[in-house]
């Protein structure tokens, strides 16, 4: 690891006066469950390190009138077992359970779930995020067995977060601080595909924190359905998160967002055209599934992929119709 | 001419502490934290090692400059290990060291090391033999009995392909040592001393190799180690990073230096089990006897040459055999030998093929391996394999569960049944012991040995106190270090049979002393005496006894002290080789997702006289979840592109998790006849049929061979959906 400067702001007001107009010049520091491995391996290498987790406003789940605000350094944990997320949000607290290993949930934050790097073992052993060489990627002719089925490149990590999908499947927001002032972008739109090694995978600027995570209020029936094979530490294989909302028994208007299969939380229009106006059924959920994983093109080693996401989608569709509203 | 004295064991109906269920005497000190492994040890001025690693597969270093590095504030010593024009064949590949203060400069600097490499072509993929052009090389044909006439007389013919690929030991404490090198300065003893605290299988035989690389007498070399975290096979030699961490360790003038392996260059370079891939033929009758047999095999031990086992395994003796084997050269780091080498691999051959006929003829597989056991090539084993499958059917429920291939049912989970045997040797090594009887009544034990977690210091103890007539808490053990009587080193499931035997025989040498010294006093010769229950006493005679303190204090001032060896060949009634075992796997399988889930594992295994069941038991579990973990996730993953390993780390080399096992149900074949054969060693073999008995569980339940471990959603998705695994 490289030597650094650590500060401990107690304010988002001094901690954005801390960070850089570039990327390399300071990293945030929350559960730090990711970022010290970043920084173990050489990947980031900031000059300073900013933690944030004396930030008490950062903290905390609130209800309110329009919905939810998640903080920032609401732990995996807490997301998991807060009674309104439970109650309400089904699939974010599912996501947020399925995150492998306690220490891991108690460690790590909501807002470092969304802000954490990809797991592309390419990009981990050092060979750059898009794994070019050559003017190509290394990744369609490579190991790929755990890469992105959908679009064309030159990205095909999948997006790492859980929340993610869940987040886009409630039309949720971030709220992105600088030393300028407050932004809201919606999670959908936080997440990008870089088309060059020197973008990133999220929105997020080099000078900004994210504080909060803001949710709308909804009746929705909603689960995440993750494909894990082991129990013990492990990453989904794919996930799929989806909210209906619901007249009786008719689906009214549905999101349907995959996960851990391309770049960013994949939402499915095809999947959600298919749902409008049905009952869940197997036969509509299987339906739905083959719709979501209808313009998938898989590399050399992960059609199997493209399976367990098309399940995915029916398993969690089953099981958000049995879930209460 | 003296008596040799009767050092054959009690029978087992009269033994006290032999065969008893005690728990592992270092229990508590491993659970507690107590334990110091090596690599917790900080020797006063310690010094901390780091590495640099060739991050190419295959390179020549062309330039090396460490200058600056040595200049840098905290750095002490710099060791470079591959100079300019070195060929490294691997990825992480040591080419330098580095001993500073603290570990954050000894990277630091270590990453600061001024190097060029030509980087040359590789080869890491092995899995495609067509891939592997000249850097694969054909053996000979080997051929038994007419093996083209038995096919064409064959009533059925099954064909099969598998695989098994390139697996880690993945000890959790990773190989290393911390080391001193002192220059001879003392004007009384010129010549240089070593001390080493290594993390390794082998204490005895550490000091002899480490003299040959460190032209250091191995008398000057004093080796420590009370406590191993995992060794498996992968650390039986001092290696270069006790070479390099010497070499620090002179140049900072004598100051310790802990160097030990990061994950990643743990899992490249200190050792994997080979890999196996097969075509194989089977012909045979319909009653189930194999009568043919053809094998073309390959696979990669890394860079050296190592040829995938021969097949088939175990039921060695099939009268018709045709076999063409081929190793192929990879740039990755080197084989060791890892839990039963080459066992695993070639059990998984043999058996999914036996299955694949079995399933060919429609027949029980069970009883195809009943059917065949007449092959297995030791004398007695082919009743043990019969006794054992019979055994392991009756544990899992293989009558009511078992069903033909493919018959799971229509749900999409398919529930599935697989066997598979294992055999392993496991006899005694060489050993030497010390029994020392003090007249206060203390006892001691002293054996170069170690124990690498399988509880050796316990059984020691259970045999000294048994031979003494004693108990547990009687007998002080001393073990761990080169200065006391030489042992062998833990490997090839000798343990048991080296140490037991010695220690046997040490004991009863020493109580043998302790009877002329006492026989007086109880108006008895020597030879009527024996030791029961704390006394010396006159056989048939009960009353006329003392009790131990009593007899130790006839001893005077002098102590006993007797040893005991074992030179290694086999004695009957306390020490052999050759061992059996079959398991079987229940499992389901996900049909939509290609989940392996285990509901059981039933693991049979026979290891001679044991010296303690719970012991042997966890033996067998740690070797079942270990096999579960290589049988499910483990796979090296390597990018021909780059030649760069992808997952050497604990997150994408996958291993298991206790919920991951499923329910573990272990029969110890403890029989009047396999007891009467004498100690034998248990390591190893229940580590050896796992991935084929759950390789045939899968099998069973889809209808279809997946042919590649891992069982992952993908091979079984890849074999459902029809894509070439
Ligand atoms: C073995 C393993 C398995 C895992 N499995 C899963 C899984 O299944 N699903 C999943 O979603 N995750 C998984 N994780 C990842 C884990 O959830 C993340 O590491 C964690 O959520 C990151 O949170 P943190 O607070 O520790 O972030 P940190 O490590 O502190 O930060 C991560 C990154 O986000 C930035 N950052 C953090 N907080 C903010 C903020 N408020 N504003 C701006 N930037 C910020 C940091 O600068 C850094 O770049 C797994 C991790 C491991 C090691």
């Amino acid at each position: 690891m490289q030597s650094f400067e650590y500060a401990n702001p107690t304010t988002v007001q001094e901690a954005v006066g801390l960070l850089g107009a570039k990327w390399g010049q300071a990293d945030v520091l929350a559960g730090g469950t990711d970022l010290l491995s970043l920084m173990k391996e050489h990947l980031h290498t900031p000059k300073r390190v900013v933690n944030i987790k004396n930030i008490k406003e950062l903290e905390g789940i609130q209800k309110t009138a329009d919905g939810l605000r998640i903080g920032a350094l609401v732990t995996m944990d807490e997301l998991s077992k807060n009674s309104d997320v439970v109650a309400g949000y089904k699939l974010l607290a599912d996501a947020a359970a399925g995150i492998p290993s306690p220490q891991i949930r108690h460690m790590g934050t909501a807002g470092g779930d969304l802000c954490q790097r990809p797991r592309c073992w390419y990009y981990r052993q050092g060979l750059g995020l898009l794994a070019m060489k050559d003017g190509k990627s290394l990744i369609p002719d490579g190991e790929n067995r755990y890469h992105s089925i959908f679009g064309d490149g030159p990205a095909y990590f999948v997006s790492a977060s859980s929340l993610g999908p869940a987040l886009v499947a409630l039309g949720a927001k971030v709220k992105l601080v600088s030393a300028k002032g407050p932004r809201e972008v919606p999670v959908a739109k936080f997440f990008v595909t870089p088309k060059d090694e020197a973008s990133r995978e999220i929105a997020l600027q080099p000078n900004e924190i994210l504080t909060e995570i803001i949710v709308p209020a909804a009746t929705v029936r909603s689960a995440t359905y993750e494909m894990r094979q082991k129990e013990a530490l492990d990453w989904p294989l794919a996930t799929a998160s989806v909210a209906l909302t619901m007249n009786g028994n008719t689906v009214t208007s549905a999101k349907i967002v995959l996960g851990h299969v391309a770049p960013t939380p994949y939402e499915s229009a095809q999947a959600e055209a298919a749902l409008k106006g049905k009952t869940i059924t197997a036969a509509t959920a299987e339906a739905a599934g083959k719709a979501a994983v209808q313009n998938a093109k898989p590399l050399s080693q992960n059609a199997y992929k493209v399976t367990l996401a098309k399940v995915a989608v029916k398993r969690a569709l089953l099981e958000a119709a049995k879930a209460k509203g | 001419m003296a008596n040799t004295p009767d050092y054959s064991y009690p029978p087992m109906d009269k033994r006290k502490v032999i065969g008893q269920r005690y728990k592992r005497l270092d229990g508590p000190m491993k659970s507690s934290g107590r334990a110091k492994y090596s690599s917790d040890l900080k020797p006063p001025d310690m010094l901390f090692g780091a590495y640099l690693h060739s991050p190419y597969a295959h390179a020549k270093v062309t330039s090396i400059d460490t200058s600056d590095v040595e200049k840098m504030p905290g750095v002490k010593a710099v060791y470079v290990a591959a100079p300019a024009g070195t060929e490294v064949n691997w990825q992480g590949y040591e080419i330098a060291g580095v001993a500073a203060t603290t570990e954050e400069i000894a990277r630091e600097a270590a990453r600061m090391i001024k190097i060029e490499y030509e980087v040359m072509p590789h080869l890491v993929k092995d899995d495609d033999l067509a891939l592997a052009g000249t850097r694969a090389k054909q053996g000979g044909e080997r051929v038994v009995g007419d093996p083209d006439k038995a096919f064409q007389d064959a009533d059925a013919v099954s064909e099969g392909q598998y695989g098994i690929p390139v697996v880690y030991h993945c000890c959790l404490e990773p190989h290393g040592q911390i080391i001193q090198w002192k220059p001879g300065t003392d004007p009384d003893n010129k010549s240089d001393q070593i001390h080493v605290w290594p993390s390794t299988q082998n204490v005895p035989d550490y000091a002899g190799s480490l003299s040959q690389n460190l032209k250091v007498p191995a008398t000057n070399i004093k080796v420590r180690m009370d406590y191993i975290g995992g060794g498996f096979g992968s650390k039986f030699t001092p290696d270069a990073w006790a070479i390099v961490g010497a070499n620090l360790s002179k140049k900072a003038g004598g100051r310790p230096v802990k160097l030990y392996l990061d994950r990643a260059p743990e899992l490249m370079i200190a050792g994997n089990r080979p890999s196996a891939y097969a075509k194989i033929k089977l012909g045979g009758k319909k009653d189930g006897t194999i009568t043919a047999w053809q094998t073309e095999s390959w696979g990669s031990g890394g860079f050296q040459p190592v040829n995938p086992p021969a097949q088939p395994y175990t039921y060695a003796n099939v009268p018709n055999i045709r076999e063409v084997r081929t190793t192929v050269s990879l740039n990755g780091g080197s084989q060791r030998a890892w839990r039963a080498p080459g066992n695993q691999q070639a059990s998984y051959l043999t058996c999914c093929a036996i299955e694949d006929f079995a399933a060919k003829i429609g027949m029980d597989p069970i009883e195809v391996f009943k059917a065949n056991a007449q092959y297995a090539a030791r004398t007695g084993a082919p009743d043990t394999y019969r006794y054992q499958l019979d055994k392991a059917a009756e544990l899992a429920e293989w009558k009511k569960l078992w069903h033909p291939r493919g018959q799971s049912g229509s749900g999409t989970i398919k529930r599935g049944m697989g066997v598979a045997i294992g055999s392993w040797n496991g006899n005694g090594h060489r050993s030497q012991c010390r029994t020392v009887i003090n007249p206060d009544g203390s006892v001691s034990v002293e054996i170069g040995s170690q124990d690498l977690g399988t509880g050796t210091r316990t059984i020691i103890t259970q045999v000294a106190a048994e031979s003494l007539g004693l108990q547990m808490g009687q007998v002080k053990l001393v073990i761990g270090n080169n200065d006391l009587p030489p042992d062998g080193g833990s490997g090839g499931s000798t343990t048991v049979g080296g140490v037991s035997t010695s220690t046997r025989k040490a004991a009863i040498n020493a109580l043998m002393k302790l009877y002329e010294a006492c026989a007086p006093a109880l108006g008895a010769q020597p030879e009527d005496l024996e030791a029961v229950d704390g006394h010396i006493r006159v056989k048939g005679s009960p009353n006329k006894s003392l009790t131990w303190q009593a007899a130790c204090r006839k001893l005077g001032a002098t102590s006993i002290s007797e040893m005991g060896a074992h030179t290694g060949q086999a004695i009957p009634g306390l020490v052999t080789g050759g061992a059996a075992g079959v398991q079987i796997a229940d499992l389901s399988v996900d049909t939509e997702t290609g989940i392996v889930k285990m509901n059981r594992y039933v693991a049979v295994h026979d290891c001679g006289m044991v010296i303690n069941p719970r012991l042997a038991e966890s033996q067998v579990y740690g070797a079942v979840i270990m096999g579960i973990s290589t049988a499910l996730y483990e796979e090296r993953i390597m990018d021909q592109q780059t030649g760069k390993t992808l997952n050497p780390d604990m997150e994408f080399y996958k291993l298991a998790g206790i919920g991951d096992i499923g329910n573990i149900i272990v029969h110890m074949d403890i029989r009047e006849e396999n007891d009467k054969r004498g100690v034998i060693g248990l390591g190893e073999p229940p580590a050896v049929p796992i991935c084929a008995a759950v390789g045939n569980a899968v099998a069973n339940a889809l209808g279809v061979r997946v042919p590649r471990i891992p069982m992952t959603p993908a091979h079984v998705l890849d074999t459902l959906e029809g894509r070439t695994a």
